[in-house]
């Protein structure tokens, strides 16, 4: 490599200031270190919280590092000119109100770019993003696979070798994220580089470069093949059968010499901690995934037991045709926009069922109207045979519910936040108290019990909100996208508490966009575009989408469907 | 950021042109910048005054003669009272208490007679002393009447009157002394003041909370060229507020303008100056749009209302408030507006009042281009 590198950033630290008096600082970078030679496209991957934006923003010139150097472009970042770096930031920085034509056109004058003057570059970026249609629309009523196009062009009009994308693809459905992926590596073209963020690491193994981030360390860098390497001769594959998938799956999990296993396909993927296959002669030893490779990283030897929050529920196994969550025709309208159509399913005790989807395409409407925290246009809903029109305060006892987002109080204790839940769901006295203690106990809870909520680690506060939910051990389970943003470690110790606790008979109903976490639902309804497009087990779904040629894997069949519904979109318009 | 941007002027007009479309696509823009000035100058012009009319006066005579019937009879004309008869004090006290009359007025026994012989007159008056404003305006007025129907009477029966020095009163400026007359024009320095300092307040919160500051900070533009080009259609839809808040003073109140229309332009900028750049200040330092409308009420309206000599005199406060008055820019703004309807073109009073709130404006701005860094943290 002769020539500069673009970027080059040496032992850059930064460490922010804790939110409250009293919080620890926290270090969101430590020691980093990379280099990026022209025309290279960089994946900075890792969970949520891991140093990713804070990295983006030091490189845009936007955030101060506390310590070490950064040259972007050959000279120092201080002095940069900004016309030479599109930065699209993580909120994508549009204006919902304003037209796509508008946002665009805002932002070329910004970076120089005079709309008449370039028309041929505006038609370019149209044409690269598909949004040429769509010029008077208001950006925030783009679908969000749109939306994430149209940030891309508003921060690469001006045609800058280095562009830098925080999380372009993130929430989108899996056509648009393939698109997005390509816009970026037309727009890199020769001699331009782009750095983009995410936390899946399977776009990893398309950037030419990995950077991983955990907890603002580095735990790798180098070809996304190099970090797979870390598990390679660890990996092996063993054909599933539909019934008692999860079960196996558990099973596996429990084993001492495995770090991690999938439902993958057809199949169960292992890692296996010393690289010996599990018992049983059926496994064939298969190449490591890049997220594979982080989890034999992450790996600290610890090894799972039964689940012993799932314990505490009891066994029930209600009649073979008794819905634990039904809905029927759920319908619901903003003025002329439909948010969710028609949507109906249901779901048995014990099965874990997966809405999954895009951001947008109408997967939370639909859990929020059986959650009842929204009132359905037409159509109804029952959990637990309770009506959620005439019955909502005693349907809403008999569920647990995880928000996406962490919603227990920052400022309380972990214990005075699950006296609070306790007493919102109607335990009083002894009765709360041993909830709490069982809790605590089965999640290893007890060193932060009187530590500020807000304090906690990812991983501790992913299992207290699960702890939180479960706390009346409610016969259904409403789990809002669980695990997004989360280490490989933190998702299969998830997993492994839902499985038990579906185990027990209790139904789970899950809303994700990963195709991983889909995996694990015993059926799935695929919702695009605010109507349902598919049903089925994750089995069926892969058969329904292999017609059309060997698709394999539930983000193929996601695709395969998603692309029929544009095309008889396309054919009724 | 180089000193001299060649493109400049073409991102700065980005900015300005979406901050129009943003106005024109919001119709909160709207109700703040029409709305709420019309309502604002009803309340000021119409429904809040200072002055005492008909004030519900109850009369007990005791005297019963021609003389006492002819002074009950000048006060029934005088339009600052409105006469309820009673046969005794006992039988009105009752309105008295449930608020129904603001004060009784006694003729005692003797009134003709005491008038004739020139013997020392004693009308009593008795007042509500809960309602201290009113009390003193009705015996002011109820003072003046009985002199000035002495005088009359003095001169038709021919009786010397003492006093040769009279007083002649004039109001200049403001004949009717007509409250309204000095409270629109401070109700338009309130509006402009609110109008203002709300508007601004919001922008840059607005930025900061959607994450679209991030992204503009990410371009090549400016800090200050930022933050006027932002600054420019809001000071245009603040004139323009202004202007409606004219229109509806001279044209719905009947208010003159002596001033000129140049001179009002020059005040109104300078005071919108200053307070567009407070409430840009405080929505940068806030970066939160909440936050920021309760600190521009807080800190541009009331203030406003209170310590620019709008409603109380600044003369008569404590000193170390009238210290406080001096860091109002509607103090600087409210005499000058005063004097611009009503007076005319008082350059002496206007040019140190523009210089001033000029300060207050490159003050505030450069404050802001300070608080808005290129750090997003």
């Amino acid at each position: 490599m002769a020539e500069a590198p673009l970027l080059r950033l040496e032992n850059v630290s930064k460490r922010f200031k804790g939110g409250r008096r009293g919080a620890p600082p926290v270090q969101a970078l430590d020691e980093v270190s990379l280099t990026l030679a022209p025309g290279r496209l960089l994946g900075l991957v890792g969970p949520d919280a891991g140093g990713k934006t804070t990295l983006m923003r030091i490189m845009a010139g936007l955030v101060e590092p506390d310590s070490g150097t950064v040259e972007v472009l050959g000279g120092p970042v201080a002095t940069l000119d900004r016309g030479l770096v599109g930065y699209m930031p993580q909120s994508g920085a549009l204006y919902a109100e304003l037209s796509v034509r508008q946002n665009l056109e805002l932002y070329a004058r910004l970076r120089g770019v005079e709309p008449r003057d370039s028309p041929e570059r505006m038609d370019q970026l149209y044409r690269l993003t598909g949004l040429g249609a769509f010029r008077d629309r208001p950006s925030g009523k783009l679908s969000g696979g749109m939306r994430q196009k149209l940030a891309v062009a508003c921060a690469v009009v001006a045609a800058p070798p280095l562009i830098l994308l925080d999380e372009p693809s993130v929430g989108v459905d899996p056509v648009s994220r393939l698109e997005i992926w390509q816009l970026a590596q037309e727009l890199a073209g020769p001699g331009r580089s782009v750095v983009w963020t995410t936390s899946i690491l399977e776009d990893a193994e398309r950037c030419d470069e990995v950077l991983l981030l955990h907890d603002g360390q580095v735990r790798y860098a180098g070809p996304p093949a190099g970090l797979a390497q870390r598990a390679s001769g660890k990996v092996y594959f063993a054909p599933l059968s539909d019934a008692g998938r999860r079960q196996t799956l558990q099973a596996t999990l429990e084993l001492p010499g495995v770090i991690t296993a999938n439902i993958v396909g057809a199949g169960l993927r292992v890692v296996s901690r010393t690289g010996a296959a599990p018992a049983g002669d059926h496994w064939q030893p298969v190449p490591a995934t890049a997220e594979e490779g982080f989890a034999a990283t992450l790996d600290d030897g610890a090894v799972l037991t039964p689940s012993a929050l799932a314990e505490a529920f009891p066994l029930r196994t209600g009649g073979e045709n008794s819905a634990a969550i039904a809905a029927v025709g759920l319908t619901r309208r903003y003025g002329d926009f439909t948010a969710a159509q028609d949507i109906s399913f249901t779901v048995a005790p014990g099965e874990i069922f997966g809405l999954l989807g895009p951001n947008g395409a109408g997967k939370s409407t639909t859990f929020r109207m059986l959650c009842g925290l929204l009132a359905p246009s037409s159509g109804r809903g029952t959990v637990a045979g309770r009506d959620l029109l005439t019955a909502r305060a005693e349907a809403r006892e008999a569920m647990g519910y995880m928000p996406q987002k962490f919603s227990l109080y920052g400022d309380l204790t972990v214990a005075a936040n699950l006296k609070f839940v306790a007493g919102a769901y109607g335990l009083a006295g002894s009765a709360a108290s041993a909830a709490i203690e069982r809790v605590v106990g089965a999640l290893g809870l007890e060193p932060y019990f009187a530590t500020g909520t807000g304090l906690l680690p990812l991983g501790i506060k992913q299992r207290l909100a699960l702890g939180a939910a479960v706390l009346h051990t409610p016969p259904v389970l409403f789990l809002d996208e669980p695990t997004s943003g989360v280490d490989p470690l933190i998702r299969r110790e998830f997993w492994h508490h839902i499985n038990a606790i579906a185990a027990r008979g209790t139904a789970v109903l899950v809303t994700t966009h990963f195709m991983d976490e889909a995996e694990n639902c015993d059926r799935l309804l695929l919702v695009n575009q605010s109507e349902a497009i598919a049903h089925g087990t994750p089995a069926e779904l892969k058969r329904h989408a292999r017609q059309g040629g060997a698709a394999a894997t539930l983000e193929d069949a996601f695709i395969a469907l998603i692309m029929a519904q544009r095309a008889s979109a396309g054919a009724a318009a | 950021m180089s000193a001299r941007d060649p493109l400049l002027w073409r991102r700065a007009g980005a900015i300005r042109a979406k901050e129009w479309a943003q106005v024109w696509l919001d119709p909160s823009t709207f109700g703040l910048v029409v709305l709420m000035p019309l309502i604002l100058m009803f309340l000021f012009g119409s429904a809040v005054t200072l002055d005492v009319h008909g004030t519900r006066t109850g009369v007990v005579d005791q005297d019963h003669t021609r003389a006492s019937r002819e002074f009950i009879n000048t006060l029934s004309r005088n339009s600052y009272f409105r006469i309820e008869e009673g046969p005794s004090v006992a039988a009105l006290e009752r309105g008295m208490q449930t608020g129904a009359l603001r004060g009784i007025v006694v003729i005692p026994d003797g009134f003709e007679t005491g008038l004739v012989r020139l013997q020392p007159l004693d009308v009593q008056l008795i007042t509500d002393g809960s309602q201290v404003n009113t009390a003193t305006f009705l015996t002011g007025h109820l003072r003046g009447a009985l002199k000035e129907w002495v005088e009359a009477e003095a001169g038709e029966l021919d009786i010397p009157v003492t006093p040769v020095l009279k007083i002649l009163p004039r109001y200049t400026y403001n004949p009717g002394l007509e409250s309204r007359y000095m409270l629109v024009p401070g109700a338009i320095g309130i509006v402009m003041a609110m109008i203002g300092s709300l508007l601004t307040a919001l922008i840059m919160a607005r930025e900061y909370e959607r994450g679209t500051m991030e992204g503009l900070l990410a371009t090549p533009i400016s800090i200050p060229a930022l933050v006027l080009s932002k600054l420019i259609p809001y000071y245009v839809l603040g004139l323009a507020s202004t202007a409606l808040c004219v229109v509806v003073a001279v044209f719905g109140y009947g208010l003159p303008f002596h001033g000129s229309v140049l001179a009002l332009f020059l005040i109104a900028s300078a005071f919108l100056a200053a307070v567009l750049g407070q409430g840009l200040l405080i929505s940068a330092g806030t970066k939160n749009q909440f936050v920021s409308t309760q600190f521009a009420l807080l800190s541009g309206f009331l203030p406003s209302l209170l310590l620019s000599g709008f409603l109380f005199e600044i003369d008569s406060m404590p000193t170390a408030i009238q210290w406080l008055t001096y860091i109002v820019p509607a103090r600087y703004l409210i005499p000058s507006l005063q004097s611009v309807f009503l007076v005319g073109d008082v350059w002496k009073l206007f040019l140190p009042n523009i210089a001033i709130l000029l300060l207050f404006g490159g003050f505030f701005f450069l404050r802001v281009t300070r608080a808005i860094t290129r750090r997003i943290a």
